[in-house]
């Protein structure tokens, strides 16, 4: 062996070693909360192994029905409903308004467009006074219209990004389309929205994650446990002023992460599409 | 790309055009524009949602320059952003520039190192966080192992709160590590083979034309970041059990905001906060726009 090939093994397994080891300190804590759901409470705190000396499944049968009236079938219910009602409320708008940007000459079209950006830079706290006194007005609070609705007029990440996709696309198909004796909404439905599927399907990851960690706008508008998403749930099972059942709470908590991380898994080549494509945070 | 230029508009454009916009442009006047007017009225009143609101003038504003918590909220709040976004793009920048390479292994790497921004922003790792934190969690646990014996709660000492909450946003660099790196793999090969042509060192290349090549992403980011920073809540939230305590030490700006308008029911006065953090970020977002030109670098290409 040469000289020369030797110092590219130890360069390289030097790099695969830093990496991996850097690699395990990030996933510790998620390795640790997973593991802890098996553990009892005891070995929780007083052992110093990672993984779990026998597999306990009743934590998580604690951790379902640690509430005695509500238990969290309700609380993932609830969550899938806003999360899901939500994502398709806000890729389907998204579409459509990114549509009218990208392929319609309407005038006004740059001022709206740019009026979309400047949204983006205002703080959620702006509106969230008035946006609260207005809900509570119309009586919607306790019930997932506030949390909803405003979901249905898109979010101006996702039409960016249609739009990018959608100029991406020959005017010629518009035109013969057109030809063809299609409307504005058949062009749209038929030739744009089946051609930019990676963007919707972009769209439909972000909001589902986004949806699914929100925990300001449930906060602020449901106060009736039945109501409770995961989030809300997570949080009031472990009040530091009166939960001690850690391996419970580690146990749903492990759970929550559950629909994140499988379409993460599913979805992975998407992801990373989008981030780039738009520079949002994931 | 070529578009065909339509210079004719017409009436049925207009009407397709707003149609097709309007689920944004209802819920934009809705959502965004009659409650910025809302926002910027009950900022001077003081609108408490049981009583009227009384017109008080500049009184919000003047009260919160007398208000130590506002001042503290202030300066939890800028020393978590400026510590806390600059730490994880350096973070990013520096595994982005190490993933930058042929290896088939990497596509598994930026997989794990992703999956903190992943979770990160939920509710249970935020719970889960404190556990670690704790006098008897397992930093100390951990620490106990290698022979340093301790019952410091970091969590529970104003000194190193506000620390955990930064960890937490360190951590998640994967995000932004993957957009870095996406930015890297398209500086052209060439830049690199000419400047070795020229005789150029890695320190050289890396200063010239990799630092250059990926400025605007960093600008962005950067931008974006910081903004998200300053609005910080839920992680502040959870973490402190609601309160910002130990000492008001992770009392950051959103959450003080929050107490005010829903804890003590000052709409007036939180409103008035709130343009307060508009402002702030306007300035902050001028100041790195107006600083930009010299350390951003854009290539001219023209027609982009």
């Amino acid at each position: 062996m040469t000289e020369h090939r030797m110092r590219y093994i130890i360069k390289e397994s030097l790099f695969h070693i830093i990496v991996i080891a850097l690699g395990y300190v990030m996933l510790y804590p998620i390795l640790w909360m997973f593991f802890n759901s098996f553990k009892t409470n005891a070995e929780i705190f007083n052992s110093g192994v990672l993984l779990p000396s026998s597999w306990k499944l009743d934590n998580f049968i604690r951790g379902w029905e640690f509430n005695r009236s509500v238990s969290f079938s309700v609380f993932f219910y609830n969550s899938f409903y806003y999360t899901i009602i939500s994502t398709i409320g806000a890729v389907i708008a998204s579409a459509l308004v990114g549509y009218g940007f990208a392929r319609i000459p309407f005038r006004g079209r740059s001022f709206w467009y740019a009026c979309m950006f400047l949204t983006i830079m205002i703080p959620y706290q702006v509106v969230m006074v008035p946006q609260f006194i207005i809900f509570h007005k119309l009586g919607w609070i306790n019930s997932f219209k506030p949390l909803i609705i405003p979901q249905f007029a898109g979010v101006p990440f996702f039409i960016f990004l249609m739009v990018q996709f959608i100029r991406q696309i020959p005017y010629e198909l518009d035109d013969s389309a057109k030809i063809d004796g299609c409307n504005r909404f058949s062009i749209f439905s038929r030739i744009i929205f089946p051609l930019i599927g990676p963007a919707v399907i972009t769209s439909t990851i972000f909001s589902f994650y986004w949806r699914w960690d929100d925990f300001l706008g449930p906060l602020l508008y449901l106060n009736k446990i039945r109501l409770f998403t995961v989030s809300l749930a997570l949080r009031m099972f472990s009040d530091p002023m009166t939960s001690t059942d850690w391996s419970a709470i580690f146990a749903m908590g492990t759970l929550s992460l559950l629909p994140v991380l499988i379409i993460f898994l599913i979805f992975q080549k998407h992801i990373v599409q989008g981030l780039v494509t738009t520079g949002l945070k994931g | 790309m070529k578009q065909t230029i339509r210079p004719k508009r017409s009436l049925a454009d207009d009407i397709a055009g707003y149609a097709f916009i309007s689920p944004w442009l209802l819920g934009f006047i809705a959502f965004s524009i009659i409650p910025i007017f809302f926002s910027l009225y009950y900022s001077f009143t003081n609108y408490n949602i049981l009583g009227k609101a009384l017109f008080i003038g500049f009184e919000n504003f003047r009260r919160m320059a007398h208000d130590a918590l506002f001042w503290q909220s202030l300066k939890v709040t800028f020393f978590y952003a400026f510590i806390s976004v600059p730490l994880r793009l350096l973070f990013a920048f520096f595994v982005a520039m190490l993933f930058n390479r042929g290896t088939r292994a990497i596509r598994v790497y930026q997989a794990v190192y992703y999956v903190p921004s992943l979770v990160g922003g939920s509710i249970a790792i935020a719970v889960m966080w404190r556990r670690i934190f704790i006098a008897d969690g397992v930093l100390n646990a951990t620490l106990a192992k290698i022979g340093i014996i301790t019952d410091y709660s970091w969590i529970g000492s104003p000194d190193t709160a506000i620390w955990t909450l930064i960890i937490l946003a360190v951590w998640q660099f994967g995000s932004s590590m993957l957009i870095f790196l996406a930015g890297l793999r398209q500086i052209p090969r060439e830049y690199y083979e000419a400047a070795s042509i020229d005789g150029a060192g890695a320190l050289r290349k890396f200063l010239h034309i990799t630092v250059p090549q990926v400025t605007p992403v960093i600008f962005f980011n950067l931008v974006m970041q910081l903004i998200n920073g300053f609005t910080v809540f839920t992680q502040a939230f959870v973490v402190s059990g609601g309160s910002g305590d130990p000492m008001n030490s992770t009392l950051v700006y959103a959450l003080y905001l929050y107490q005010r308008a829903f804890k003590y029911y000052n709409m007036g006065y939180s409103s008035a906060m709130a343009w307060v953090l508009v402002l702030i970020i306007g300035l902050m977002t001028a100041v790195v726009f107006k600083t930009s030109t010299s350390w951003v670098f854009y290539e001219s290409k023209e027609g982009k």
